[in-house]
């Protein structure tokens, strides 16, 4: 790292703090952001039951509308699903999953994507276009078509379903790095360090890459929501997430059976979770991209 | 200018070819539909018969050769579940799916143009701050918990609105519609709105932007010398510019309605291609599976390519880049 781009860094955490706090909304769900990650993080041990360990649930309180007390004394504030198992705690390992397979896609997506940006910019001429052209044909396709095209192909699991979300998502990383780059190297310093004899894959990684972090953060953040919003409606549809893994989307889809009859419960709560969480980190990714452009943040 | 348009159509070929290589391939890797289609106690003779009858006998790439070549005849082979021709199946089952979107693109103009504009008259207000507060909301939303939600409020809670299915369809003008009879109106709003939610947040924003764009220009200070009622301007001179963008994007969007219908379709048991998808999927129905990706990928091609031919038509920078 040269100190240019140490300055650069050290800069933005302040700007970012700052920005944040000049808004009462995103530093609310900048907050909510960040109980959800904790949540999940230590979920077995805040969970009051373990809700995949058979042992703890109990058949006899299966259907318990919220707030009802089971039969070993526990209360479930949540109620509880089809085999008795705590919503609340199911809630939570939920969160886990979700959370989980959307950063990894996020950030796998975003490792891919600004590689690509970068050999695309500094490389150019031929593979260039190769590059680009494909970028585009990713983007005129529609997340759910191009995941589902490779959900059918390799079929399902937690590997498969991060593999097509970093499949349809590392267009978005890498039109944006290549284009800030493509401006950057334009610049004096670039300029300088070419003059000083630097190989133009160091100029690239370590003086470049540093600032098309602004832009890379904001994507970064939403496309994280897009991911959890994107694996919870593929397992909605039976193409997701194996049942072993029950992520918030599948909880929802197992609660939407029962839903008809009534016992609300079981997929309404998940999904406002859901919800609050895919809600909360756009927002923030939304003022994200109101401190980090310099046109907007006048 | 041919050259451009002639270099995009063979483009896009190749992207076809690709695709239709990749999903025949990934399609053959998963589960054998024997399994089935045929009892569990098939004698091997029976087995060997069907797969005769469905060329699953023959070495792939020669299944390959002949797929490609009875599918430019617009042949994808015969459904394993329906046992008719699969392009029959698919195109059986459109005009529902393009009945849910249009409405869902009327629905998403008729919602997001009046909520835009008045976000967009008075930015920094309270009104702009919750549209556009909304808006996010409706982004962020999962479509299928929408749609739940839709269900349970509008159908459980409130008795108003059939939850699923698609109801009466009558005869209009020689289309088959759910607008010919109401009970297929009423079955056919909820679908529509669920589907429509992201499009009218697009909507809201763009319509937001475009106002606060528009406003300072000088035709708009010109329109007021002259006197005119400021609803006059907004609702005539404002909104006659900014329909442009807004018309071009959501006809870009019309190919990704169609193919998040899957989810609303699924949802309120709707029978249009993308329940069939999902129903194709799980039932291992290779034939259907295949079909309707080329048929969507097809559609998507060609929207893709005919934006791009308009635009380079009426942008000349862009023809010589490409």
């Amino acid at each position: 790292m040269t100190s240019i781009a140490l300055l650069k860094g050290e800069g933005m955490v302040p700007r970012i703090a700052r920005g944040m706090l000049g808004s009462p909304k995103a530093t609310l769900a900048f907050i909510v952001c960040l109980v959800l990650i904790l949540a999940a993080v230590f979920a077995p041990m805040i969970a009051p039951q373990n809700p995949y360990d058979l042992n703890e649930i109990d058949f006899f309180d299966a259907k318990l509308p919220p707030m009802s007390e089971g039969y070993n004394g526990m209360t479930y504030i949540l109620g509880t699903d089809g085999q008795g198992r705590d919503m609340f705690s199911a809630m939570l390992y939920g969160l886990r999953t979700s959370l989980a397979v959307g950063v990894t896609a996020g950030v796998l997506a975003m490792v891919v994507g600004t590689a690509m940006g970068l050999l695309a910019a500094y490389r150019g001429g031929a593979i260039d276009s190769v590059i680009m052209r494909f970028v585009d044909l990713m983007l005129g396709f529609p997340t759910i078509l191009v995941a589902l095209m490779i959900l059918v192909v390799f079929g399902q699991g937690v590997d498969k379903v991060i593999l097509a979300l970093v499949f349809v998502q590392w267009a978005y990383f890498a039109r944006a790095v290549r284009a800030t780059a493509l401006v950057e190297s334009g610049k004096e310093y670039a300029e300088a360090a070419r003059c000083l004899g630097i190989p133009a894959w160091r100029i690239m990684f370590a003086h470049i890459l540093p600032n098309c972090l602004p832009p890379l953060i904001v994507i970064g953040t939403i496309q994280v929501a897009s991911a959890i919003a994107a694996e919870a409606t593929l397992s909605f549809l039976g193409i997701g997430l194996p049942i072993t893994q029950p992520s918030l989307g599948l909880l929802i889809s197992n609660g939407y059976q029962v839903m008809l009859a009534g016992l609300y419960w079981m997929s309404v709560y998940p999904g406002l979770l859901l919800l609050v969480l895919v809600f909360s980190v756009n927002i923030v990714g939304d003022r994200l991209r109101e401190i980090l452009n310099p046109r907007l943040a006048q | 200018m041919t050259v451009f348009i002639l270099r995009r159509v063979l483009q896009a070929i190749l992207v076809l070819a690709i695709t239709s290589l990749i999903v025949f391939l990934g399609v053959y890797a998963i589960g054998d539909p024997l399994e089935i289609l045929l009892p569990a106690d098939a004698t091997m003779a029976e087995r060997a018969q069907v797969a005769a009858s469905l060329h699953l006998d023959q070495p792939l790439p020669l299944q390959y050769l002949n797929f490609v070549s009875s599918a430019l005849q617009g042949d994808f082979g015969r459904s394993f579940v329906y046992n008719r021709p699969a392009l029959e199946v698919i195109f059986e089952r459109l005009p529902a799916t393009l009945e849910l979107v249009t409405t869902s693109l009327v629905l998403s103009l008729v919602i997001g143009l009046p909520l835009g504009l008045w976000a967009g008259m008075k930015p920094g207000s309270l009104t702009d701050e919750s549209v556009m507060t909304g808006s996010i909301l409706g982004f962020s939303l999962p479509n299928f918990w929408q749609g739940m939600m839709l269900i349970m409020i509008f159908s459980v809670w409130l008795g108003w609105l059939p939850s699923t299915g698609r109801g009466d369809t009558g005869t209009v003008l020689g289309l088959h519609t759910s607008y010919a009879t109401w009970d297929g109106f009423v079955h056919l709003l909820l679908p529509a709105l669920n589907l429509a939610m992201a499009q009218i947040a697009l909507v809201i924003r763009l319509t937001r932007t475009g106002v606060q764009e528009t406003m300072p220009l000088d035709f708009v200070k010109y329109a007021r010398a002259r006197g005119l009622s400021e609803r006059r301007i907004l609702f005539v001179h404002v909104l006659k510019t900014i329909l442009i963008p807004i018309v071009t994007v959501l006809g870009i969007e019309f190919g990704s309605l169609i193919a998040f219908a899957v989810v609303t379709e699924t949802i309120f048991a709707w029978p249009g291609v993308g329940k069939l998808i999902i129903d194709s999927i799980n039932m291992l129905d290779r034939p259907v599976v295949v079909a309707y990706i080329l048929v969507i990928v097809t559609m998507f091609i060609l929207i893709n390519l005919i934006v791009d031919v308009l635009y380079s038509l009426l942008d000349p920078r862009i023809r010589s880049r490409a």
